[in-house]
């Protein structure tokens, strides 16, 4: 009795705690060293010659690296603006209604994007887009938008849903019986209080579009370049700390949008 | 009195009717735009694959537009190209059976180390649960080149790893781990976890405890607990996890060409190649379309699972 001193809990397993702990060390571990090399002021990324910011100001100036990283924010930002644009109509036309033909078949070809593996979807579209290109002559960024568009609206549309589905009609109704029109009530009423999930549908999107390495490495003609596709280019050569910088402050972006996304929707109305 | 009562009712029917006509109306007209972009850049290409399949390679990449089985036959076999014998086409088998070999192996590290983790949020206090899980959604959306390109990083002949294995002086050559298939293993087992814990911990969080209470007053070892309570209550959640890690794994393009160093191919490396420097089309489509099947099959395997689960709780 003596030697058991720890009162006996029914939650506890013996060794879940050590090896969950030992699972978050494995998660943000190897990406010290990867922030760390990107301050150093040596060629290397195994050797530690002292603090600076030199590789920052290198990538900053590399042409490729300034427009790669200006080509993955204007098809983000396109990309994520039309894809929650359509999501949020899509949820509203499979959400809160009575169960209607087709409902389901909708349901499933918006989140196919989700279930089809990534290369699948990326040697597709390198086909169709082949043969658009052979019979136009159009090499432009409108097959890489589209492309980022489609597989953004799931990403946009889940949140979206999820929102939508936790929101009580009871106030609408009420807007209807003080003669709001329909119009009226959708963009007085159910638009604010959708808002929240359609924020963090429109970041999801954003990130997902920004990170896209396997379908925008397929899909870009030549010269079209983001700066995920630049960086898998660039792993094939010999690895600069420059990599590490952009490594960096796209792992900054993210982690400032998940935490964003992660109070927006923690946040109850 | 009762015939005005019927044509009432009958006309109130007909506006219900219409009521709800005009709903679905409204719905197929909201979705009908979202539906399209899906249409022309998701499963349409798809069918346009499909046809691509059946069709003969071009001299120099591409197609000729001519039908032809010969794709598909050589996803599995291989003609020879003097005197036409037809043997089993041993690359592709071998790089098949890597490719689920290594995400069978992947989905079993990542639920040995993902369970205990979901266990270890869920029962934390409410207030820190959050955090918790935060700390591992991080993870989940961050970039997964970067996150694998980090792997790359540390295990190096020059990395991290090996850098501390040789000053603690467990060995004196640094380990040959990039470029193998543990590399790869490794690679998406560390960048998928996050999959296999999520799931788990939504279920683990509806976790009646006091079933756990009442299995030990009846005397019931630790290890009968976990493996005859815990464990069947959240097994849709580890079903969900296994999924949602093996699918990407079969599918996985990124880590094993970094981490694989071209050597160590996986379908997505094969079906790439098809693309590349092979230049066989239809042959590439036809990989493509036997990775879709697969993914499929799983995913049905899961779905079926989850029916059952569902009307087993019903009774």
């Amino acid at each position: 009795m003596v030697t058991n001193s720890r009162p006996f809990s029914i939650k506890r397993m013996p060794g879940f705690s050590l090896l969950a702990l030992a699972c978050f060390f494995a998660l943000y571990m190897p990406l010290a060293p990867l922030v760390f090399y990107s301050f150093n002021a040596g060629n290397n990324i195994a050797l530690w010659e002292g603090l600076s910011l030199r590789w920052y100001v290198a990538a900053w100036e590399n042409d490729l690296v300034q427009s790669a990283a200006i080509r993955s924010v204007v098809v983000a930002v396109i990309a994520s603006v039309v894809a929650t644009s359509l999501a949020t109509m899509a949820a509203l036309g499979t959400t809160r209604t009575r169960p209607y033909r087709g409902q389901t078949s909708i349901y499933a070809m918006v989140n196919q994007p989700l279930m089809v593996p990534e290369i699948v979807t990326a040697v597709a579209l390198l086909i169709l887009f082949a043969l658009i290109k052979e019979s136009t002559g159009y090499h432009g960024y409108a097959y890489l938008v589209s492309a980022h568009t489609a597989f953004c609206i799931p990403f946009a549309y889940l949140p979206i849903r999820a929102r939508l589905e936790g929101m009580d009609r009871v106030l609408e109704a009420a807007a209807a019986d003080l003669y709001a029109t329909p119009w009226r009530t959708f963009t007085k009423v159910t638009l604010p209080l959708l808002l929240p999930g359609i924020l963090a549908g429109a970041m999801l999107a954003f990130v997902i579009s920004l990170d896209d390495v396997v379908i925008t490495e397929f899909v870009k003609s030549a010269g079209q370049d983001t700066l995920p596709t630049y960086m898998l280019g660039q792993l094939r050569r010999t690895i600069t700390p420059e990599i590490n910088a952009i490594s960096t402050v796209l792992l900054g972006v993210s982690v400032v949008m998940v935490a964003i996304i992660f109070f927006l929707s923690r946040k109850k109305t | 009195m009762s015939t005005e009562h019927i044509s009432n009712n009958e006309s109130f029917e007909s506006l219900e009717v219409q009521a709800y006509q005009r709903e679905v109306r409204r719905n197929l007209l909201l979705s009908t735009p979202a539906l399209i972009v899906l249409f022309c850049a998701a499963s349409g290409p798809l069918l346009i694959m499909l046809v691509f399949s059946f069709l003969t390679a071009g001299d120099y990449g591409g197609i000729k537009w001519q039908f032809s089985t010969e794709a598909w036959f050589q996803v599995a076999f291989y003609r020879d190209i003097f005197d036409e014998t037809v043997s089993i086409a041993n690359a592709h088998v071998s790089i098949f059976w890597r490719s689920i070999k290594l995400s069978f192996l992947t989905t079993l590290v990542a639920f040995v180390l993902g369970f205990p983790t979901a266990y270890f949020i869920a029962t934390r206090p409410p207030e820190t649960r959050s955090l918790w899980l935060f700390l591992v959604t991080i993870p989940f959306w961050t970039n997964l080149l970067i996150r694998t390109f980090a792997i790359l990083e540390i295990i190096r002949n020059q990395g991290l790893v090996n850098t501390v294995l040789i000053t603690l002086g467990v060995i004196d050559q640094p380990l040959d781990m990039l470029y193998t298939d543990i590399a790869i293993l490794l690679g998406m087992t560390y960048v998928y976890i996050p999959l296999m814990i999520l799931p788990i911990y939504a279920s683990m969080e509806r976790l009646d405890f006091r079933l756990v209470e009442a299995a030990y007053d009846l005397y019931a070892t630790r290890w009968r607990v976990l493996a005859r309570v815990i464990l069947p209550l959240v097994k849709p959640g580890v079903v969900a996890g296994s999924i949602l890690v093996f699918i990407p794994s079969l599918g996985a393009y990124v880590t094993p060409r970094i981490l694989g160093g071209g050597k160590h191919l996986m379908i997505g490396n094969l079906i790439e190649l098809q693309f590349g420097q092979g230049r066989n089309w239809p042959l590439g489509a036809a990989l493509s379309l036997t990775l879709l099947v697969i993914v499929m099959g799983a995913l049905m395997v899961y779905v079926r699972s989850a029916q059952k689960e569902g009307s087993g709780h019903g009774h």
